[in-house]
């Protein structure tokens, strides 16, 4: 099961990039709902699997883009450790590539840090097919420019990843999830009034007019949270996680137009028709609307809106670039690709 | 300031054994000066060359031959704490500890600390990525950081990262930090502050072999436990802090290892039994617990200090910055004890052991004919060992000019290019900090013809002179 396929993979982009044929690189495809679609001849990178090293004491596992995250977990599990980023699935044949890729994290990420935080290292294949290695398996690493964060989600623009070094986390020993009612302004006040205390929360949620807290230590503490926090604990509570982190809640179901907008904590809720569904501590809001100009309300409000799932034709996903930005982009797009074979179109049209 | 005798003070960073004094030194104060700076150096295409307090450690602050010195360290306020959403907006040139202090009201704190964060700039941080004692478990500044506000030397101003904690687009905030001032000119930064632990233990454990101490990390992490730091000293390290600090180290021990547990006081506890049953288990031949912050701190001066301390057992020393994978420490320790019996230079090891952060101190004088270029080709050597160990030759201590012969060890010449390219992109003419961070490939064939590894040269293609 486990394969090496880089000089496979090597070869076919050497060859694309040749013919300036584009690529869409596919690993377990389950996120293509996201970002612009890309025309081009597939690159299926879900062969190139296997973990390479895991080493409980050092914090880090190193893996072929194409092991499904599934094993990846259950394999960390054994060891009592996890990946600090709760990444979404979206689908049972998720890769670590395609998820380093697309840089999602799950609940955890307000308190855990983005994706990114956790990219020790990378060995990817450029769009004119050479193999180059960034980074290491080590904690702390300053030489050279940080190249293997930038791929965290790069959407494969800038380079097929080929392996990636992660740090993990202890699995905490136990958790708990509390829940209360509270309005939406109540909810973002309580999220934002316990992140800045020391309780361990690791995951907020504001769903129909419920808010819901999951903190996570020893059985000692988590006791003693209750009796600071209040609220009913909720059985069972990973469904409730899980079906966030998945979108598989109900607040997700149909066709409209769902956007997420990252915001500053407290920011106010934005002037949109329609429930809100609220996540991290407060940074992360979900809005299933059409008829609004989300990227220009989230700007307003300090942040920035994309549009994740259920797009209406002709509407971009991702908020717009300022021009200095954007130039930056394609200067770094040719570095890593010059002749603009690999995933063409799929953040940004001129990328 | 154009004087030599205005100028000389910048003449180095804290990697004084290169010098140069600047041709200008600019000090600006506000944002809009620096932007002046780098368009009036863009138009006359002259390099540029930016400094924060000058605490570098790998030369990335040394001036260039016809260049301008931008000293960022006037621009100084803190232009905002925000308690509610935990953060501060800073100008480059406050200082790490000034932050922390500035958030202390409101509970909070700037978790990356580097040993010199009474004096370094938050600029500084940025440019290195800079990390410290508590980075296992809270991070490097790449890890704490919101947002940058960047001037580019094309003269245009860029927003990377925002108070939401991510940004539309590649993430060219992550790109930036660590690099070192050669991509851009950091302005404004604003940082993720967090809550002040409810409790703090710090656990000192003594050993009669540096080998059981090295296995007491591994064991430590593997046991699921991630404390707030975890550093090691050799004999020569401990003993040289010990008489400068008066710590409280104990003398005859052949390693140290400082453990410091943060958190709420359940867990603070869980942690504190599971970590001295795995000391003790490893084969530590004393257990010391700070009994209060007084003990805690003075227990702290000594690694913190450790430095300075081995500074006094030789007129001068090099500080090397490797990192390893936790698993190789004890070899790796073995084969810098190996180099320095080789090249008669003593080495003293400080480590940030629970992220493999290697420190050795190369103890020489500069005044003895030879001596420093023995203790630079150790120093190189230890490196190697890193290298090849799956390490890096930085772990945040930067490249600068000190290790670009060591680069060209740890990456091809592909990645190099890449580099270089990568550069051109922020930087099309190459006037910011030119030379530093990234070695031509010129200079790795000639580092490469200094050192041959198994009849196999790195960069075969490049001619050699």
């Amino acid at each position: 099961m486990d394969r090496d396929c880089t000089d496979e993979l090597a070869a076919r982009v050497r060859v694309a990039g040749a013919s300036r044929t584009p690529l869409l690189i596919v690993g377990g495809d389950t996120k293509r709902f996201l970002g612009r679609a890309v025309a081009g001849e597939t690159l299926e990178v879900g062969q190139h699997r296997g973990i390479l090293r895991h080493d409980p004491a050092e914090l880090v596992l190193t893996a072929r883009a194409g092991t499904p995250l599934v094993e990846i977990e259950a394999s960390l599990a054994e060891h009592g450790q996890r990946l600090p980023f709760e990444p979404p699935h979206f689908g049972a044949h998720a890769t670590l590539g395609g998820t380093v890729a697309c840089g999602l994290a799950g609940p955890a990420r307000a308190w855990s840090g983005p994706l990114r935080d956790y990219v020790l290292g990378v060995r990817l294949l450029t769009g004119d097919g050479r193999v180059l290695r960034f980074g290491g398996e080590v904690m702390k690493n300053v030489a050279g420019y940080d190249v293997a964060r930038l791929m965290a989600g790069a959407f494969g623009v800038l380079g097929v990843l080929l392996d990636v070094s992660i740090k993990l986390l202890p699995l905490p020993q136990d958790e708990r999830t509390l829940t209360l009612e509270l309005d939406e302004h109540a909810a973002l006040g309580k999220l934002a009034e316990l992140s800045r205390g020391a309780l361990p929360l690791t995951a907020g949620a504001w769903v129909n007019g419920r808010l819901y807290l999951r903190f996570e230590g020893s059985t000692a503490t988590l006791g003693d949270v209750q009796r600071r926090v209040g609220g009913e604990p909720l059985g069972a509570a990973g469904v409730l996680w899980s079906s966030l982190r998945e979108q598989t809640h109900a607040y997700f179901d149909g066709g409209e137009p769902l956007w997420r907008c990252t915001l500053p904590p407290l920011a106010p809720a934005l002037p949109v028709a329609g429930a809100s569904l609220i996540e991290w501590s407060g940074q992360q809001r979900w809005y299933r609307t059409p008829g609004y100009d989300m990227f220009h309300l989230a700007d307003t409000a300090g942040g920035y809106a994309t549009l994740f799932r259920h797009a209406p034709g002709g509407l971009e996903p991702f908020a717009p670039l300022a021009p200095p930005l954007l130039r930056l982009h394609q200067g770094l797009k040719r570095v890593f690709d010059p002749a603009g074979v690999l995933n063409p179109g799929r953040m940004y049209e001129e990328l | 300031m154009v004087s030599p005798e205005a100028c000389a003070p910048y003449e180095c960073d804290a990697l004084t054994a290169h010098r140069r004094t600047p041709d200008v030194v600019v000090l600006p104060e506000t944002a809009a000066q620096v932007m002046e700076v780098l368009r009036a150096c863009r138009r006359h295409s002259t390099p540029v060359v930016a400094r924060g307090a000058g605490t570098g450690l790998s030369g990335g602050a040394l001036p260039v031959e016809g260049g301008v010195l931008l000293v960022l360290a006037r621009l100084n306020r803190i232009l905002e704490v925000d308690p509610l959403r935990r953060l501060a907006r800073v100008e480059p040139g406050v200082t790490n500890l000034e932050i922390s202090h500035a958030a202390a009201p409101h509970g909070l704190y700037y978790a990356p600390d580097p040993s010199s964060q009474v004096a370094c700039t938050i600029g500084g941080n940025v440019a290195e990525n800079s990390g410290g004692v508590h980075c296992l478990k809270h991070g490097l500044t790449v890890h704490n950081l919101l947002a940058v506000r960047v001037a580019t030397i094309e003269g245009e101003w860029l927003a990377l990262g925002s108070s939401a904690g991510e940004a539309p687009g590649l993430p060219l905030l992550a790109l930036v930090t660590g690099s070192e001032g050669m991509l851009g000119v950091v302005t404004e930064v604003t940082v993720r502050l967090k809550p002040v632990p409810e409790r703090v233990e710090l656990l000192m454990a003594a050993f009669d072999d540096v080998g059981h101490c090295a296995e007491a990390v591994g064991r430590v992490i593997a046991a699921g436990i991630v404390p707030a730091g975890l550093e090691m000293m050799d004999a020569p390290a401990l003993r040289a802090a010990e008489a400068f600090a008066r710590c409280g180290y104990p003398q005859d021990a052949a390693a140290l290892l400082l453990c410091e547990l943060d958190g709420l006081a359940n867990d603070v506890e869980r942690e504190l039994a599971a970590v001295q049953a795995v000391l003790r288990q490893c084969g530590a031949t004393s257990l010391r617990l700070a009994k209060d912050e007084a003990e805690r701190l003075r227990m702290w001066s000594g690694r913190k200090s450790a430095f300075p301390a081995v500074g006094r057992l030789a007129p001068d020393y090099f500080c090397m910055d490797g990192t390893i994978p936790r698993r190789s420490l004890a070899g790796v320790l073995e084969g810098i004890a190996a180099l320095s019996r080789e090249f008669g230079l003593q080495v003293a090891n400080v480590f940030h052991a629970g992220d493999g952060n290697l420190h050795p101190l190369i103890l020489f004088d500069a005044g003895r004919a030879g001596d420093t270029e023995s203790a630079e080709r150790l120093g190189a050597e230890i490196l190697e060992l890193c290298v090849a160990a799956g390490g890096t030759v930085t772990g945040e201590h930067g490249v600068g000019i000190e290790k670009l012969g060591p680069m060209c060890s740890q990456f091809g010449a592909g990645e190099i290019e890449t580099f270089h390219a990568l550069k051109r992109v922020f930087d099309p003419c190459g006037l910011l900090n030119p030379g530093k961070a990234v070695p031509t490939l010129a200079r790795c064939a000639d580092y490469g013809a200094m050192r041959v590894h198994g009849g196999k040269l790195p960069f075969p293609h490049l001619p050699r002179f």
